[in-house]
């Protein structure tokens, strides 16, 4: 009998074109998304070469990085920023691709728009010049971050040059408890195995934990699987995936949906397939995670305390702990509840869809933000904004004090303006705590929205669960 | 024509693990339509004052390191973001080999598509390379692709990993690109019998 094959093993094997011997696989990719930071060199590649977009039916682009969340009908102030943004509309132009730009109703973050509009669907491949393409790992896609020579082959090409990373099980059992989110398991698994953990692998998450989680919570976990050094994270796709899949504009329709269903109905991994790695996590044992350092793999319980540099036996280690200490301005042992914050973020990729905002507005409603403390809540898209609207959701952000923005990747990444001031402190729900990332000298406190919001209401780093009416 | 000869340079020592690509290159700076020009903003935090001044305790501002195109990190260098534009800043300093423990995948897959060779060595020999640049700044080693050795003065040598392919690509200047396109055929192939 054949061995039973994992899902990565599946949609691996179906996307191979050909491989020569002592050379790299030729992988064949069903969906390129595009955004203005990592693809004009690609275009300008093409055309330098004279080549035209293989599959502009299999592309889509999206701008998200650099534009404002203020009032879009305000023209952009920074001119190197918007034509960046205007390159990328010439360029799907004139290459035939499809395109949303700023004044469209369907626009958002890239990984949030995938699979909003359906174009994110299991057994696919998915690249994007974006090392977050791992969120779209959550329907049980070979979902991956690529550079921009490579967004260059694919347009090309529809095809990338790979070697067969290796498989990696990350099972989660047991159950959440009140107030634990699924950004909490991704920071636990972080916090276990280091920003390197999961390098040269994919990771398939499993069991029962995983299971019962939303597909917008699967996202969360998938879209940090990179922070654990792993390019891609998968979630067999079941029900809840199929749910949330049907009647999206660009998911299958009719006898179509039939056909490709019984398809995807084969994709999880077969009983008694093999992995390279495992960890098991029990997730009735977690408390909500909050970050310290300058990297996601510097995580602990929300009641810990800032670990002490002395403490670690490796050299280097040591030295890049006490590194981040000193850019954070904490000091070994310092409890971390009761923490001051500047400035809130509740947004990204990893945590700005409705269940998120849904989340963050249980804590804000009737509660009101310190004059101190700034917070910003960024919607994932155009659709999240309209869908929190419609449930009177930015209501209770606004009445507690926070502004509430027009969607973008905003102070995920600070390069439109929302950032942080040298030396301020924020808990941001995004994914990234790299010095810096979230404006220069900025310090940043990785959470969950939970986390977040009552950071935001109470002006520190407090345990939600104490804000939580069981 | 051999396109990555034997070269020897002086090392840069940036012994921090982890080094993030947000770290090469600030994200502020990605804002640009091309490739050149990014060399200038490398490491920009770490280099440079908030007033523009540069850092004189960081490595690429002391004079001995300048013309260094070797770069010794600590590990999981390039974790991180996707952004090419951080081989692109590395390219526009000088840089052509970067040695580590480890590398992130994607930082490895766009600095060899730039002509920068990653080059892994185990933690006795990281170890061994970090006290000679600690003991004497000015030391210079050789980067041999083809016997895929470092050569340390005296005569030492350490061998490092590289795949078959990317060796190849790297040595005969091979664009990878140009090897994809000749898939033409199969690749129409694989289309027809796929939805
Ligand atoms: S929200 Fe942040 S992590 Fe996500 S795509 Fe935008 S910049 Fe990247």
């Amino acid at each position: 009998m054949n061995k039973p094959l994992t899902l990565f093993e599946k949609v691996w094997n179906s996307h191979l074109v050909t491989q020569e011997p002592g050379s790299p696989a030729v992988l064949y990719i069903d969906l390129h998304l595009l955004h203005e930071v990592t693809s004009p060199q690609a275009f300008t590649g093409l055309r330098q070469r004279g080549l035209k977009v293989r599959r502009p039916d299999k592309s889509f682009a999206t701008v998200d990085h650099s534009i404002p969340t203020l009032d879009p009908s305000i023209p952009m102030t920074d001119k190197v920023a918007a034509k960046q943004i205007e390159q990328l509309e010439t360029n799907c132009q004139e290459f035939g691709i499809r395109f949303t730009g700023m004044h469209s109703p369907q626009r958002g973050i890239v990984h949030v728009i995938g699979p909003e509009l359906g174009l994110t669907q299991p057994g696919m491949t998915i690249v994007c010049g974006d090392s977050h393409t791992s969120t779209h790992g959550a329907f049980g896609a070979l979902a991956f971050g690529i550079g921009t020579s490579e967004v260059e082959h694919v347009l090309a090409t529809q095809c990338l040059l790979q070697r067969q990373p290796r498989t990696f099980e990350v099972r989660v059992e047991g159950t959440l408890q009140v107030g634990v989110t699924a950004k909490d398991i991704i920071l636990a698994l972080l916090a276990k195995i280091g920003v390197a953990g999961g390098t040269g692998h994919v990771f398939e998450y499993t069991g029962k934990a995983i299971k019962s989680l939303s597909m917008e919570e699967r996202m969360t976990v998938c879209n940090m699987s990179i922070e654990g050094g792993a390019r891609a994270g998968l979630i067999a796709p079941d029900d809840t995936t199929f749910e949330y899949l049907a009647g999206r504009e660009f998911a299958p329709q009719g006898a179509q949906w039939e056909k490709m269903l019984n398809q995807w109905r084969t994709l999880p991994s077969g009983d008694g397939a093999t992995y390279d790695e495992s960890i098991v996590i029990d997730a009735t044992e977690l408390s909500p995670m909050i970050t310290y350092g300058t990297n996601p793999g510097m995580g602990v319980s929300v009641t810990g305390s800032v670990p002490a540099p002395e403490d670690i036996a490796d050299s280097s280690s040591r030295l890049a702990m006490q590194k981040s200490l000193d850019y954070m301005g904490l000091i070994p042992g310092e409890p971390l509840i009761g923490k001051p914050v500047d400035v809130v973020f509740i947004g990204s990729c990893t945590n700005s869809r409705i269940t998120d905002l849904r989340q963050a507005a249980t804590v804000f409603k009737g509660r009101s933000v310190p004059s101190s403390v700034r917070v910003l809540v960024v919607p994932g898209s155009q659709a999240i904004k309209r869908q929190a609207e419609a449930e009177g959701l930015d209501k209770i952000f606004k009445q507690a004090g926070a502004e509430w923005r027009e969607s973008g990747c905003s102070m995920c990444i600070a390069m439109n303006g929302d950032q942080l001031d040298p030396g301020q402190v924020a808990v941001s729900t995004s994914n990234r705590n790299f010095e810096g990332r979230q404006g220069k000298g900025g310090r940043t406190f990785l959470a969950s929205p939970l986390t977040a919001a009552a950071a935001a209401v109470t002006g520190k780093i407090t345990d939600v669960r104490t804000l939580i009416n069981h | 024509m051999n396109h990555y000869p034997p070269f020897t340079s002086r090392v840069v020592p940036l012994l921090v693990n982890d080094i993030d690509t947000d770290q090469i290159i600030p994200a502020r700076f990605l804002k640009v339509t091309d490739k050149s020009g990014l060399g200038a903003y490398l490491f920009s935090d770490w280099r440079y004052n908030p007033d523009g001044s540069p850092k004189p305790d960081f490595v690429l501002n002391q004079p001995q390191y300048r013309s260094g195109a070797i770069l010794l990190a600590g590990s999981n260098f390039g974790c991180g973001s996707s952004r090419e534009h951080a081989a692109w800043a590395l390219v526009g300093n000088g840089i052509r080999a970067v040695i580590s423990t480890s590398f992130a995948d994607i930082f490895k897959n766009n600095s060899l598509k730039n002509g920068i060779l990653p080059i892994v060595v185990s933690a006795a020999d990281h170890l061994l390379l970090s006290a000679l640049v600690r003991d004497q700044s000015t030391v210079e080693l050789t980067i041999d692709l083809q016997s895929q050795t470092i050569r340390l003065p005296g005569g030492t040598t350490i061998q490092f990993p590289i795949d078959g392919f990317s060796k190849t690509c790297l040595l005969e200047g091979t664009d990878e690109l140009g090897y994809l396109l000749r898939f033409e055929e199969k690749i129409a192939e694989y289309e027809a019998g796929h939805r």
